[in-house]
């Protein structure tokens, strides 16, 4: 009983606890087509004992049909309904993917906050390129307004999931992929790389602040008083492996930063930032 | 010391001291390095113990000549199963060991370290795929199917005995893994860019690239070997709409695999390219794109786990249908499904990676194919339900695993279609919600399908019955321990918790960690009931003798010879005259007649040529790994060499006359006369000589 309910507190970080809208279509979709398949599968686990059990041999009150073998009435059955079940299945499957790509902007009237988000070993780099701020193992974001996240990896292929907020999508070397996002309230939630990357794999975990509108405005002035400069050290820091004990904050993030880690695996990268995994010796 | 050693490692490429996990355990007396010098020593003393028992056995002679070098379908098989046990006990202890680390590092390191944590996770996917379960269905197939058609042998015992070398030359690699080195911590999808060279230097990747390769191209030639016995070494008759449904599954399955292996043979071997040449097919930058391989390793994975199914699912047809004392509902509705999802196996792959980016289009599209599958897949379920109905249904160990495996598979089922939904697969991917999934089809799906299989053949290979009460406690032990370890990881899959991972930070989640190392600790006495099992039936063997071969009152042609069978498999090729020929034999009192004449049988020689080249393989792997270039080099002009020396062979086949056939076969024939004949109430009974009463 006390395991039950402790492990009950297990579900907090989950999507069923969703705390944007993306999320909570994503559930909305999980738990409709649970419910179709308990039905799916119900007769399975309510025949298979019945006429396991009626049939026994030591039962001598029931009918044995050794030559029986077919049916055209049980044929329609096993192939009909099924078939029915998954093109309507297919029907809500390719409705929510389009409605639910990770890619389509989120429809709102408050305007969009751009985020880049870069993975690294085994920590996050969120860039913001309007604001110019960017940080390390912290995503603060306004709630209630869209967030669009353009991700790329600088190291090896990870995955960035926040579950309460939205599913995942990987994020690799030299190219980009995308996200959108949205808390509904204020909150802190938790995001992680989902794609195993080494030692601190488990430990890659980082805080999702989502602030009221006027607080993320206060916030993003604090990162820029408090925060650390973007320096040389500080970038090359970026790619070395290591677990951030607490956040970074950047006070200033340079123009084109995020293109600058993706250039890092072009050869035609200016020559300052050529990536020693190109130019092997 | 260490630069005498140094110089002496020179030959040996990149082994030195550190290599050895002894020496890292000596040096570093952490429990971590402890229990990986433990495992080791597990390896190095198991196998001296062998050979000292062997050797004391004085069996050396008995065991090349009658096992390693023969070319039989049926000891090939038996030695396919033996090697899935063994790597089976090897990687159900990892995963024991990885519940453990999960139940107890909340908020502390745990047990084993991180980079220990990945080796386990990865051997443990790379031996139950590549040399559990694909052995376990290759060996099965190798056993009954070519007696199920009323063949002698497979079309290739020679090719056969090569790939049975092959993927016993992958699993050493494995093992000495354990021993020398460390393995990949790349999972056993190996994803690159992480198991590049840039970001894995060590010889971890290389051991799973060249473990794999052999496996993959064994298995390869396995399913050129299966497909063309089917198509071609069927007894007259046996058309293929009467094949038994085992052997459809088993074509189905070799089709799959001479499609879907060559991909990932590719797919390893660019990685080697990448890693040994420095070329980029999949690295971050010249041009790399790790999604290629994704697209070949799923290209290959995909129909993969088809492979492992269909061959259960040919084993669940069979054994409900003698154990329902009836013909199989709906055989051209299971034979039409079999096709159907061996073609659409090949139009999924991508469902692996939804979360690469494409756009909605390609995933819907992607994700109804997957959804698509479970039609054919539901209609098999119903098929086997529809058999029992207006059966006599017998509950024996094939027949529990069967109906436990109905009931539990369709829980798969659930998870599996909503993970083909796009949107609900971004919620739950990586996470343990997909572990659970996939275990749940592969050990109530394939697992269950083998030891029902195991226990229904195993009198027909060695003459006895295996006992029951030791299967119905082992039976008992796998279903509890499936659903103790695997259902709280759906619950911990849905809270959001990654896979591979080897720490945890909420302690809500211990409860269900815990429930789950419970259910994994019961799965392993699952297993180890399996030996105490085997043990007792060969103790009891004089008890439960089968030898009119029998025992369960089948209905396919491999129940129609002696227990164990003949080398030849049958004193005259038989006439199938409908599908379950040999009960519609039994019906019509024509099942032991003696036949007009016996005529001489030619079966193949034994051959070391596929011992030679199975080691040669091993030994090549394990020189490049370590970049030891002689000994890269070396073997495969030993391969190279016996293949043109077998060439020359002229004498491959030897004769068995037709007088010893008919001695053999009249010997049979008489103790027969001489058998009671036992309903199916006897059937677990030591009355039980492997004579069925005829039904009235």
């Amino acid at each position: 009983m006390f395991l039950a309910l402790a492990g009950c507190g297990a579900f907090h970080d989950s999507f069923f606890n969703a705390a944007g809208p993306i999320a909570g279509q994503e559930r909305h979709l999980f738990i409709i087509v649970s419910i179709v398949m308990l039905f799916v599968i119900g007769p399975v686990l309510i025949l298979t004992p019945i006429i396991a059990w009626h049939y026994r041999l030591s039962n001598t009150k029931h009918a044995y049909r050794p030559h029986w073998s077919f049916s055209w009435i049980l044929e329609f059955f096993i192939w009909v309904p099924p078939t029915l079940i998954v093109i309507g299945l297919s029907f809500l499957l390719w409705n929510y993917t389009h409605k639910l790509d990770p890619y389509r902007p989120i429809e709102s009237s408050q305007p969009t906050l751009e985020v880049r988000a870069v993975s690294l070993d085994w920590k996050w780099l969120f860039i913001y390129p309007r604001q110019h701020v960017a940080t390390v193992n912290m995503l603060a974001i306004p709630a209630g307004r869209p967030v669009h996240i353009e991700m790329t990896s600088g190291t090896v292929m990870q995955s960035l999931m926040i579950p309460q907020l939205a599913g995942q999508i990987y994020t690799m070397g030299g190219m980009t992929t995308q996200l959108h996002i949205q808390a509904d309230h204020p909150g802190t939630y938790t995001g992680q790389n989902t794609q195993y990357n080494g030692e601190g794999f488990a430990k890659q975990k980082f805080a999702v602040n989502a602030l009221a509108p006027q607080q993320f405005d206060e916030w993003i002035a604090h990162v820029r008083a408090t925060g650390k400069p973007f320096d040389a050290k500080a970038y090359h820091h970026l790619f070395e492996k290591s677990v951030e004990k607490q956040p970074i904050l950047f006070s200033s993030a340079p123009d084109g930063l995020f293109q600058r880690i993706l250039d890092r695996y072009h050869p035609t990268a200016r020559a300052s930032d050529t990536n020693p995994e190109v130019i092997r010796p | 010391m260490i630069v005498h050693a140094h110089d002496f490692f020179t030959l040996l490429g990149k082994i030195d001291l550190h290599s050895f996990a002894f020496v890292r355990a000596w040096r570093d007396p952490s429990l971590n390095q402890v229990i990986a010098a433990g495992a080791a020593s597990m390896v190095v003393i198991g196998a001296i113990a062998l050979v000292l028992l062997i050797t004391w056995l004085k069996k050396w002679r008995y065991l090349w000549d009658e096992w390693l070098t023969s070319l039989d379908h049926k000891k090939i098989g038996i030695m396919y199963i033996v090697l899935a046990f063994v790597m089976l006990s090897r990687a159900l202890i990892e995963a024991v060991l990885m519940r453990t680390q999960q139940a107890m590092a909340v908020n502390t390191p745990g047990i084993v370290s991180p980079d220990h944590f990945a080796e386990l996770f990865s051997t443990h996917g790379s031996i139950m795929i590549f040399f559990v379960a694909m052995p376990l269905l290759t060996g099965l197939i190798n056993f009954v199917m070519p007696q199920q058609i009323g063949a002698r042998d497979v079309s290739f015992p020679l090719l056969n005995s090569v790939s049975l070398w092959l993927t016993g030359a992958g699993a050493g690699l494995m093992m000495a893994s354990l021993v020398i080195g460390k393995f990949s911590t790349g999972g056993w999808s190996g994803y690159p860019p992480f198991t590049e060279l840039t970001y894995n230097a060590g010889v971890g990747p290389d051991y799973w690239i060249w473990a794999v390769t052999l496996s993959s191209l064994g298995s390869t030639l396995t399913g050129l070997n299966f497909a063309v016995t089917i198509y071609k070494k069927r007894a007259p008759g046996m058309h293929l709409m009467r094949l038994p449904l085992f052997c459809w599954t088993a074509l189905c399955t070799s089709i799959l695999m001479i499609f879907a292996m060559p991909p990932l043979t590719v797919a390893t071997a660019m990685l080697a390219l990448d890693r040994y040449l420095g070329f980029h097919f999949f690295t971050n930058g010249m041009g790399g794109n790790m999604m290629n391989y994704a697209n070949l390793f799923w290209l290959f994975g995909h129909p993969e786990v088809y492979i492992l199914i269909l061959p259960a699912f040919g084993v669940y047809s069979e054994v409900v249908s003698a154990f329902s004392s009836k013909r199989l509902y709906g055989y051209t509705s299971l034979v039409l499904a079999t096709m159907a999802i061996a073609v659409l196996s090949f139009t999924v792959w991508l469902h692996h990676f939804f979360t690469m980016g494409q756009n909605a289009d390609i995933n819907g599209f992607f994700g109804i194919a997957t959804m698509t599958i479970g039609i054919p897949t539901g209609v098999k379920i119903y098929d086997w339900i529809w058999t029992m109905f207006r059966g006599e249904v017998r509950f024996t160990v094939p027949m529990l695993y069967s109906i436990a495996f109905m009931m539990t598979f369709v829980l798969g089922g659930m998870s599996g279609i909503l993970l083909a939904m796009p949107p609900a697969d971004y919620l739950v991917h990586n996470t343990l919600f997909l572990v659970a999934h996939f275990h749940n089809m592969l050990i109530p799906g394939m697992l269950y399908g083998m030891i029902a299989g195991y226990t229904y053949w195993f009198p027909k290979a060695f003459g006895f019955r295996l006992h029951e009460g030791w299967g119905k406690a082992a039976f008992v032990c796998w279903v509890v321990g499936f659903y103790l370890a695997f259902m709280p990881l759906y619950a911990l899959g849905l809270a959001g918790v990654a896979r591979r991972t080897h720490e945890l930070f909420d302690p809500a989640f211990r409860p269900w960690l815990i429930v789950a190392e419970v259910g994994g600790l019961i799965l392993l006495t699952g297993l180890a009931l399996l030996f105490v099992q085997l043990y007792v039936s060969i103790r009891d063997r004089e008890n439960n003798r089968v030898p009119v071969g029998d025992p369960w009152d089948g209905r396919g042609l491999e129940w129609a010879n002696a227990a164990p069978a003949p080398e030849y498999n049958f004193a005259l090729i038989p006439q199938v005259h409908s599908r379950d020929t040999f009960a519609w034999r039994k019906e019509h009192d024509c099942a032991y007649d003696p036949p007009d004449e016996y005529r001489d049988i030619e079966m193949p020689r034994n051959s070391m040529s596929g011992v030679i080249i199975g080691v040669c393989g091993g030994l090549a792997g394990f020189g490049l790994v370590w970049h030891i270039w002689w000994l890269a080099a070396l073997p495969v002009l030993g391969v190279i060499a016996t293949v043109i020396a077998r060439s020359f062979a002229r004498d491959v086949h030897y004769t068995i006359p037709a007088a010893k056939v008919a001695a053999e076969h009249g010997e049979w024939l008489r103790l027969i006369r001489e058998t009671r004949p036992v309903d199916r109430f006897q059937e677990t009974s030591p009355a039980n000589r492997g004579l069925a009463a005829r039904v009235p």
